[in-house]
């Protein structure tokens, strides 16, 4: 993983600092005067992305289809129903679609046209999946990209970027890493990372398995 | 359109910005426009096609230099004003209108686990002939329209092989100008690396790029 840069991504806050801060507080009081928001309806969707919906969702599905090869077989057919079993869907994961890495084939997820991300199972996408460089250079250089976020794939691995252009939203099965036979299905779905779930990174091999 | 939004092969935008334990939102106000922008889509006076397209009409260097959630809310207000949920002067003064009448919101508490969790399918039940099969060679049309597409001008005039068919989905180049939904098959379309980016590229490298039948002429 590339060290994060947050002083330049600080300067980027600053630069806009609270002007829309201040426009956002007043377009929210005029369209609670005019009785076209209601404020806990806000509250109530703000706090089901920062608290119920998020990658640890997406976890689950792949610490599944790790441990039940049935599952992952429906998984992979059939996504929208695989992932309903678990209880998730909905909005911005109407229509999924899972597509598997394995030690030849790396899967890529961008939206080089706007921000489309499976909400469903990983919550609301980070800043740098919605940003100018990762939607330019995912679809020509797929290979830099991965070598900035610290992960360098081997020539014969086939890479494939799936750009969102539709309505469909993707979702990487990663590779299960080795050292994990005696893991659970909850141990297994801790290991997993948002990162590795778009294609961006590999799921790390927990720490103490390293150790015995 | 042909705007700095469709970005895909763009090179000169700078390294990507990987945050560590990044929070769902940086700041309240993103949270509240985000909450805001899905609150007053529950009216049902513009589509998410719109919503995209109204974020593309955002000025090239304005777009560039805006973050996320200030484009949602430049879209949100201009979509506003259009339909007549608000008046320009209201938003710009913050009051409401005189004499204006008071509405009822169209998200409520209880609307938001229902709204979540169905979502909005933009499938369509309706018969439709598929013109591709799986594994057949299309090429992108090479179309320029003004208004709003989802078809990438780095694949345009490119060639391809169809991978899937996905089935029947609402059309945004019609749909998010309210000239019907113009339900068509959606295809997954493989396009080698090469085919792209010319001979450097890797040879068993691919991009997957989701088609409106629309957007396809047989190779």
């Amino acid at each position: 993983m590339t060290s994060h840069p947050s002083h330049a991504h600080e300067h980027a806050h600053q630069l806009v600092p609270s002007d829309p801060a201040l426009r956002v507080k007043a377009l929210e009081s005029l369209l609670v005067e005019k009785g076209l928001v209601d404020r806990a309806a806000l509250d109530a969707l703000i706090d089901t992305y920062e608290h119920k919906i998020g990658p640890r969702n997406g976890a689950r599905v792949v610490a599944r289809a790790w441990t039940d090869p049935a599952y992952k077989q429906r998984l992979l057919t059939n996504a929208d129903n695989a992932i309903a079993e678990l209880g998730y869907g909905g909005m911005q994961g109407e229509h999924m679609v899972v597509v598997e890495n394995t030690p030849k084939v790396h899967n890529l997820i961008v939206c080089t046209l706007c921000s489309c991300y499976p909400w469903a199972v990983l919550g609301l996408p980070p800043v740098w999946y919605k940003s100018a460089p990762y939607r330019s250079r995912s679809v020509l250089d797929p290979r830099g990209v991965l070598r900035e976020f610290g992960l360098e794939l081997a020539d014969d691995v086939e890479v494939r970027v799936w750009d969102s252009t539709a309505d469909v939203r993707y979702l990487v099965l990663p590779e299960r890493p080795a050292g994990t036979d005696r893991l659970s299905e909850g141990e297994l779905a801790a290991l997993v990372t948002r990162d590795s779930m778009i294609g961006v990174a590999k799921v790390p091999a927990p720490v103490q398995e390293r150790h015995r | 359109m042909n705007g700095v939004h469709d970005m895909g092969g763009m090179h000169g935008m700078g390294p990507i910005q990987h945050e560590k334990n990044e929070p769902v939102f940086h700041e309240r106000w993103e949270a509240r426009a985000y909450g805001l922008s899905l609150a007053m889509g529950c009216f049902g006076k513009w589509t998410l096609d719109a919503l995209r397209h109204q974020i593309e009409l955002i000025p090239p260097a304005d777009y560039l230099s805006m973050s996320y959630y200030e484009k949602w809310i430049a879209a949100l207000v201009e979509l506003m004003v259009k339909t007549n949920l608000v008046t320009r002067a209201e938003v710009e003064t913050g009051k409401a209108a005189l004499g204006s009448p008071k509405m009822s919101p169209a998200l409520t508490p209880d609307g938001v686990g229902p709204m979540v969790g169905r979502g909005a399918p933009a499938n369509r039940d309706v018969p439709a002939t598929p013109r591709f099969q799986r594994g057949q060679r299309v090429r992108a049309r090479n179309l320029n329209p003004a208004g709003h597409t989802r078809l990438p001008r780095y694949v345009r005039g490119k060639s391809g092989a169809i991978q899937r068919d996905y089935g029947v989905f609402v059309f945004p180049d019609t749909n998010a100008h309210e000239r019907g939904e113009n339900p068509q098959h959606v295809y997954s379309v493989r396009f080698t690396a090469r085919e792209l980016w010319g001979e450097q590229a890797p040879a068993k490298d691919s991009v997957y790029v989701d088609m409106w039948e629309s957007y396809l002429e047989p190779a």
